[in-house]
């Protein structure tokens, strides 16, 4: 599925990730902990193609395909998804609308005609009964005045809607109270299938009690220093990063 | 322009008696009093009107041009522009749409333009016989039912003189300003619309005018009445960019909403707007102006993509007691663009109210100012103005400018404004990227967005093309 090589990152002149590998294969669910500033979120956007992170060395692929020299929609279509740390508001332009459009341009991508608009509306509403939003949320704007946890499940509703092949989910749990938590566990695990793969970014292990991982990688100082199955993350709990960062 | 020359393109109009020989229709360039009574006597029109548009000649020599707007021009030479031309010659015409610009052509299919629209459009000879003119009679019946009279003001003059010489200049004053002047002295043609007392028009006024509005020239006048109680939608323009040779645009509009009446004036306004550098685009200098009586509304809703250079302030004066103005506007620059625009709201009688909703967006190096003005007279009681001004920025290099005034004489009016600038950011557009969507397609979407305040107000039909319009009046903006 996923397939990284010692992938050297910088942003604003800053060397971010420092020769990082990881293999992910499909149907795995890889969590990905680490002290703050490590390059956890830097990995998602360079794997998506923010503008500004630039690439200095390595490579990553995506189901056999060179990721990196892709424009960023590309990525999108290829079946890489990101649920964002900190989703922006875009006025005026409501989630129903915004979600139609993407559905549609990664199905053009794939040479599919555009979604017909009931059986998306029908769709689109199952997906806000599973991830506990209001139906009015669809007509709202997207992002435009939602609470950080309402934000979270938008984000959530994207993803299935979207079906992509790689989750990559920047610290969706963070800022979540419990009952949120269950909700976005809820929807990673009725979204686990043997095609589909998870980076699950994460300051926490209590989103892993409700998540179960298949690999627990530790990134600091822009490498993965350590990986482990679900029992790292118990360990990191109880140590913290110290003793880890001293190793990178 | 020597007097032997003028003399010699009248005096072979006149042998060619009105009708035929087209190609002796134009005058050569040039301004002085006899080509205003050339225009006149060309359209057989009574001596009052000629002794009207003489006098505003007059005003205009002793006139000058404004220069207060925030917009760079070379002068235009008033002198090198032709006051008269009849339709072009079906042999100069291109012949079929192959022989039409395949950039234009291009623009069209984006905007979902049907064929033989795009043939009259482009400006494509057609036999007299086409699809629009049954389409035409059957509207004209209709209407004719109604009451509603819509024709064109020349042949508005002739039908219906005393209705012409009430209103004529009572909304725009033919000194009202420079271009105001020019018009007057020299308006080519435009349309009149009456609607008789208690009468909902029965249709949108568009449809017909959309066919018809080829060659209504660059000075164009419209006058439209709503009698007391009556009810009307016009819709000016076309969402396609009209072929045209004519750098300067001076049009005026007067609106009359009689008591309890409501006149609903739209407006998709995208003129050539020049090459990337600003080249060959139209200078758009319009007056527009309606007067609001008692009980009644003026509801002004425009959308602003193309010209080189926009000069506008549609506005609403609002005479009578309880009446309302409204103005929506959408003014979009894109390259070397730059438009001054927005609105007045003159409050004179009491109770009455305006809402003002304007969207600039600038991209490109364009540069785009909102000028608007609420004013309360002293005896405005309990007037009330809201007034939200937004501009949205795309690129680093364009410009937006907010230029509110607010006169208030009374006490107990309140008027309230709200400006808003924002950026389309670069996180907005990663966020509709990483989902899909690319560049070109996500801005547009978020500057709908942005707009949609305004669209709501088009008529439905426009409201979908204007969200077109945006997007292929966006291309290259991005990346």
């Amino acid at each position: 599925m996923l397939k990284i090589d010692n992938l050297h990152a910088k942003v604003d002149d800053k060397d971010i990730l420092k020769g990082l590998n990881l293999a992910v294969k499909p149907g795995e669910v890889h969590a990905i902990m680490g002290p703050n500033g490590s390059g956890k979120s830097t990995l998602g956007h360079v794997l998506a193609g923010r503008p500004g992170y630039q690439v200095t060395a390595g490579s990553a692929t995506l189901l056999g395909q060179e990721l990196l020299s892709m424009d960023t929609e590309e990525r999108a279509h290829l079946g890489l998804f990101l649920a964002f740390q900190y989703p922006v508001e875009i006025p005026g332009v409501s989630n129903m609308e915004f979600l139609k459009a993407s559905v549609d341009a990664v199905r053009e991508s794939r040479g599919q005609e555009s979604i017909d608009s009931v059986n998306f509306m029908k769709k689109a509403r199952e997906i806000c009964k599973e991830v506990d939003l209001d139906q009015n949320f669809l007509k709202r704007g997207v992002n435009e005045g939602f609470s950080g946890g309402e934000k979270k499940r938008n984000e959530l509703m994207q993803m299935m809607l979207l079906e992509p092949k790689l989750c990559i989910m920047d610290e969706t749990d963070s800022g979540l109270d419990i009952d949120a938590l269950q909700v976005v566990a809820r929807a990673v695990n009725a979204m686990r299938n043997a095609e589909r793969s998870f980076v699950l970014v994460t300051h926490y292990q209590r989103l892993l009690d409700y998540i179960e991982p298949d690999f627990v990688h530790v990134l600091a100082g822009g490498r993965i220093v350590k990986s482990g199955d679900k029992s790292l993350a118990l360990e990191l709990e109880e140590k913290g990063y110290a003793w880890l960062e001293d190793a990178a | 322009m020597s007097q032997q020359q003028i003399d010699r393109a009248i005096s072979k109009e006149y042998a060619a008696g009105f009708t035929t020989n087209i190609e002796s229709d134009t005058l050569p360039p040039g301004l002085n009093e006899d080509v205003v009574r050339f225009i006149s006597q060309r359209k057989n029109e009574p001596e009052w009107l000629l002794e009207w548009r003489l006098e505003a000649y007059r005003d205009w020599l002793e006139m000058t041009e404004p220069d207060w707007a925030h917009v760079n021009y070379p002068p235009v030479k008033f002198n090198e522009i032709s006051y008269f031309s009849s339709p072009k010659d079906h042999k100069d015409r291109p012949k079929s749409l192959d022989e039409v610009d395949p950039e234009l052509i291009e623009t069209y299919n984006k905007l979902g333009i049907p064929l033989h629209e795009q043939e009259a459009l482009a400006g494509v000879a057609m036999d007299v016989v086409f699809d629009s003119v049954s389409v035409t009679t059957t509207f004209r019946e209709k209407l004719a039912e109604a009451g509603v009279l819509f024709c064109s003001i020349s042949e508005a003059v002739q039908e219906y003189p005393e209705l012409i010489r009430k209103y004529l200049g009572t909304v725009v004053p033919r000194k009202d300003n420079y271009y105001a002047a020019l018009n007057s002295a020299v308006f080519s043609d435009g349309s009149f619309v009456y609607i008789p007392k208690g009468v909902r028009c029965p249709m949108e006024l568009s449809t017909y005018f959309r066919i018809n509005e080829q060659n209504t020239g660059q000075f164009e006048r419209t006058l439209v009445i709503a009698d007391e109680g009556s009810h009307v939608s016009y819709l000016e323009g076309c969402t396609a960019p009209m072929r045209d040779e004519n750098q300067l645009h001076a049009a005026v509009v007067e609106l009359v909403a009689l008591d309890g009446a409501e006149i609903k004036y739209s407006t998709v306004q995208n003129w050539y707007p020049g090459d990337a550098e600003g080249k060959g685009g139209i200078y758009n200098f319009v007056t527009k102006r309606g007067v609001a009586h008692r009980d009644s509304k003026i509801s002004w809703t425009q959308v602003e993509t193309g010209s080189a250079i926009t000069w506008k302030y549609p506005s609403c004066i609002l005479r009578g007691d309880n009446s309302v103005g409204e103005f929506y506007s959408v003014a979009l620059t894109n390259n070397a663009q730059q438009a001054d625009t927005g609105t007045k709201m003159i409050h004179l009688g009491k109770n009455t109210r305006s809402t003002i909703i304007s969207k600039g967006i600038s991209a490109g190096k364009s540069s785009n100012a909102y000028r608007g003005l609420v004013r309360m007279s002293p005896r405005a009681e309990g007037a009330r103005n809201y007034t939200q001004c937004d501009s949205l920025l795309i690129g680093d290099r364009c410009a937006a400018h907010t230029f509110p005034y607010i006169e208030s004489r009374n006490p107990s009016a309140v008027v309230e404004h709200e400006a808003t600038t924002s950026k389309v950011s670069d996180d907005q557009l990663y966020l509709c990227q990483q989902r899909g969507l690319n560049a070109e397609k996500a801005v547009s979407m978020i500057v709908n967005g942005f707009c949609k305040e305004v669209f709501k107000e088009l008529p439905m039909e426009f409201a979908m093309e204007a969200g077109k319009l945006l997007e292929v009046s966006l291309e290259g903006s991005v990346g």
